[in-house]
Order: structure tokens, then sequence, then C-alpha cells
């Protein structure tokens, strides 16, 4: 898991070559319970840090996405809306929900790294 | 509120060692799914048998005072034909108010002697003040608190209860029986809030766990939480208390009319029976309908409903995901003009309008044990 960065509403981002990748954690997905629906941003989409991006609404709530750095969506999971549940089985990998190219690299700083947002986790039981 | 606040039913430390995630429901502490997820437990339900605890709810007794009636005293304060609910059936019925609106929805079982009744755990102290104002002088009402209360659901219900009660798969839909179970005398109806076959076994407190754990232990029963309770309630298009129905809706706005028999609505006699009378003449200028929006996305409780010329003609009151439609549904009111089947309509989710059509209810086919 080293190189993910967390937000405090619980999405990662991992970036590679100035874009990100970014999904929900575990613990979101646990939280949310069975996910049955997500809406994506349009590819070329700006977007800003910390702003609602996409959603995603399990049997029991909806709930949105933010985004962890500023920029411009480049690529999004096309076949994601058709399988929610992968959001689920794999919230690290086939579970992501879109690919972001990062407006300033140090907007990365202001997020958790793994340890500290375990401990985040661990602070909110 | 505080988790120490929170009263406990008699399974709660069976929820916890199931791994349950608890939350608070009508100040108890409650599983609202197990670790399998809440779609898991419903399909459950709808294939084989789910267990739920229902302890929260309130059961109380009704016995008549010298020289008083039962049924005719709590016939004062809701809408449906007790005196002719036959000894060992059971009737859904509303609680209302003077203005027609609705203050709870139950059920009455008449068991020769008494009345039971099973009423909304949100609900149950106003209910029981409100009859202990209404009726108390002709009647003796006694909350059953020490009872818990588990609901066994599904299809393959009636085999897993016949291990224990070989007699329980000659009762009928809606009708009632006193068993020995677990050595305790339960009280078990054929009912429930799924739209599948199922028994509702109220058990003393103490033999609960126990009862509950010899259920669990039977191949086709799982756990099941309110997760899944809720929504396969509203796949059965049965309305839940302080969402679909409450103070402002009246049984006719809310499609219950069918509960009000034809002696009651030509009598009256019950709160509201003026406004209710004069909306089954006339006809309710709003309805609860089904509601199916197109494609995947869910429309929630409170989301504006407009018809197809982009006219506000209601809201919905639930919406979720149907495990078993494997789509999104929903109910709300809508205006009468909008409430016919087919009719087109838009949901207005986060400024965009989705697709919807009023359909009629339920979701899915009820799968009652008729007779």
């Amino acid at each position: 898991m080293s190189g993910l960065k967390y937000t405090k509403e619980h999405e990662w981002i991992r970036v590679e070559g100035g874009v990100g990748t970014v999904g929900i954690t575990p613990f979101a997905q646990e939280q949310l319970g069975d996910v049955v629906f997500v809406e994506l941003p349009e590819v070329g989409r700006k977007a800003e840090q910390g702003k609602e991006i996409a959603v995603v609404e399990s049997v029991k709530a909806a709930s949105e996405i933010y985004a962890p750095v500023t920029g411009e969506v480049v690529e999004v999971n096309r076949g994601l809306p058709d399988t929610p549940a992968t959001v689920n089985s794999d919230p690290l990998g086939n579970g992501w929900f879109f690919k972001i190219r990062l407006a300033d690299a140090g907007q990365l700083a202001k997020l958790m790294d793994e340890a500290a947002y375990k401990s985040f986790c661990e602070g909110l039981h | 509120m505080d988790a120490e606040a929170l009263k406990k039913t008699p399974l709660h430390a069976l929820h916890l060692e199931l791994g349950a995630r608890m939350v608070p429901f009508a100040g108890y502490d409650m599983p609202v799914q197990y670790p399998g997820g809440i779609i898991a437990e419903h399909l459950q339900v709808r294939a084989k048998a789910g267990l739920f605890d229902v302890s929260h709810m309130g059961q109380l007794r009704l016995t008549a005072k010298p020289g008083h009636d039962t049924a005719a005293a709590l016939e004062r304060v809701i809408t449906s034909d007790i005196k002719g609910l036959a000894i060992g059936r059971m009737r859904y019925a509303l609680f209302t108010e003077e203005s027609g609106g609705i203050l709870d929805d139950l059920m009455v079982s008449n068991v020769g002697d008494h009345l039971l009744l099973v009423v909304n755990a949100g609900c149950k102290e106003a209910d029981e003040a409100h009859l202990r104002q209404r009726i108390a002088g002709e009647v003796e009402i006694e909350n059953l608190a020490s009872r818990a209360l588990l609901a066994l659901q599904g299809p393959a219900a009636e085999d897993a209860l016949a291990r224990l009660v070989p007699d329980c798969r000659q009762l009928p839909f809606m009708a009632t029986a006193f068993w020995t179970i677990e050595g305790e005398r339960c009280f078990v109806t054929r009912s429930g809030y799924t739209g599948e076959d199922g028994f509702e076994i109220s058990i003393p407190g103490r033999a609960a766990e126990r009862l509950a754990r010899r259920l669990l232990a039977m191949a086709e029963v799982k756990p099941a939480g309110l997760g899944a309770r809720d929504s396969l309630r509203l796949e059965a298009g049965l309305p839940l208390y302080g969402h679909d129905i409450d103070r402002s809706t009246t049984p006719v706005e809310a499609a219950l009319a069918w509960s009000i028999a034809k002696r009651r609505r030509a009598e009256g006699g019950f709160p509201g029976a003026e406004v209710i009378r004069r909306q089954l003449a006339d006809g309710p200028s709003r309805l609860r309908v089904g509601i199916l929006p197109e494609g995947r996305q869910p429309a929630r409780e409170h989301t504006e409903i407009r018809d197809d010329a982009g006219r506000a003609v209601g809201e919905i009151t639930s919406g979720g995901f149907g495990a078993s439609v494997n789509g999104p549904i929903a109910m709300g009111y809508v205006e009468r003009a909008a409430a016919t089947p087919g009719q087109a309509l838009g949901l207005m989710v986060r400024g965009k309008a989705i697709p919807a059509k009023v359909v009629q209810l339920p979701f899915i086919k009820h799968n009652y044990k008729r007779r």
C-alpha cells in the first residue's frame, strides 16, 4: 500500500507520472455496506481539491466522493457503474473511480499517509 | 444518543457475537446488518429463511373489565373491524386521530379472552398512553415488555419451525396459535413484514436467545437485520410508520382503505371518521403509490416528484434498492391525477430529473400461505 495517500473523507489516491488514480478506502466501503450505484465525473472535468466530484450509493445511503487534489479528470472506470459491487470487493484495485492529472503535486502533502490514515480511522471507532 | 442510554433486546449479546453492525433505532441498540451484508440477507429471506429480532416492538394485552367488551372499546380508537375478528385470527389496523391522520399501524390478534396488539417500537409509549387515556375504563392494558419477538421469514420458514412445532404447517396466513417452544409458552402468528411466508414468535425474553440459536443452527436460517427488513418491506409495498405514514397522512391517502371494513365505514365511530369517509366518497387529493426509477440510481426519502410536464406533484417517502428487483424502487405520495400506473414522473436527485413511472404495489409477488 505504499505510495497511497488518504483524505479524511476516506478517498485514496495513488500518483504515477503526474496522474492520480482515486478510489474509496476499505474502511469507507465497509461503512457504506453494499454499493448499488456509482456516478462518475465526465472526462475533462476540472476538479478542485475537497469539492464533490462523484457519488457512491449503498443500499442504505448516498455519499459524495470529494476530489483529493485539484486537477483534470483524464479517465474514468467505465465498467464500474455496471458492477458497483466491485467497490466492496476490490476497493483499492478494480473498484477505482477515476484518474486525475494533478495541477499541483504539492497538495499531496496535505493528505495522510498509510500510518496517519490508519490511526485516523481507529480514532473514529 | 449515548450508546449506554440505548435499550437492549434479549438478543443483544447474540447480535454482537454474530458480528452485527449495531445502530440506534427507536431507542434500542439494534443490528442493521450482519457481516454478509444487506443484499445477501435480503436474498436469503426471499430464497430460504431469515431470522429477525423485532423485540423492540411493543406487545400489549387488552382484557375486558367486568361488563365490558374489548373489541368494542378498541374499535373506538382504530379503523379496523375487531368485533368481526374471529378467535385465532390476526388483522392489520390503524390508530387514527381526529384529523384522520395515522398515529400508528399495528397488528391485532383475537385470542379469545383477550386481544394482543403488536405496535411500532417508536410509537409504543404513545400508543399505550393513548389506550390508557381512551379505553382504560373498560379494558385492562398490560405491557408485555418482558417478552421478545422473533420474526422467522421466508419460503423455508415453515420447514424450519416445523422441526420444533410440527403443527405450524397447518397454521394459515394471519392465524395465531399458542405453542410450547423451548419449554416456554409462545404466541405464534403466521405473519410478517417481508412479503414472504413466515412466523412471528412472541417468547419470554429469558428463552429468546435459546430459540434464536436453535433456529440459526438450521441450514436454511440465517440472521437478518433492520437493513434487509427495510428493503424487503419496501419491495413488498408495505408502508413504514414515520416515513410512509404518519399523522399528516390518512388511511385513504396511504392506500390503506382496504383495512377499513364495510361496517366501520358505514358506522364510523373512530377518530377522524368524518374526514376518512369524505375521502372515501370523493377520493383523496393525493395517494401513496409505487415508483420505479429508470436506470440504477436510487431516489431516497424526501426526493421531489415531478410529473411529465415538470410540475411538482409529490415526494418520495421511502426509496432505495430492491435486491430481488435488482434495481432502485421507491414509494411516495403524488397528486391523484398523477397516481395512475404508467404515469411518467421525474425524480429530482442532485438537480437532475431521473425518469420514473408509477407502478402497482407490490414490486414482488407476495408469497403468503393463504388457505
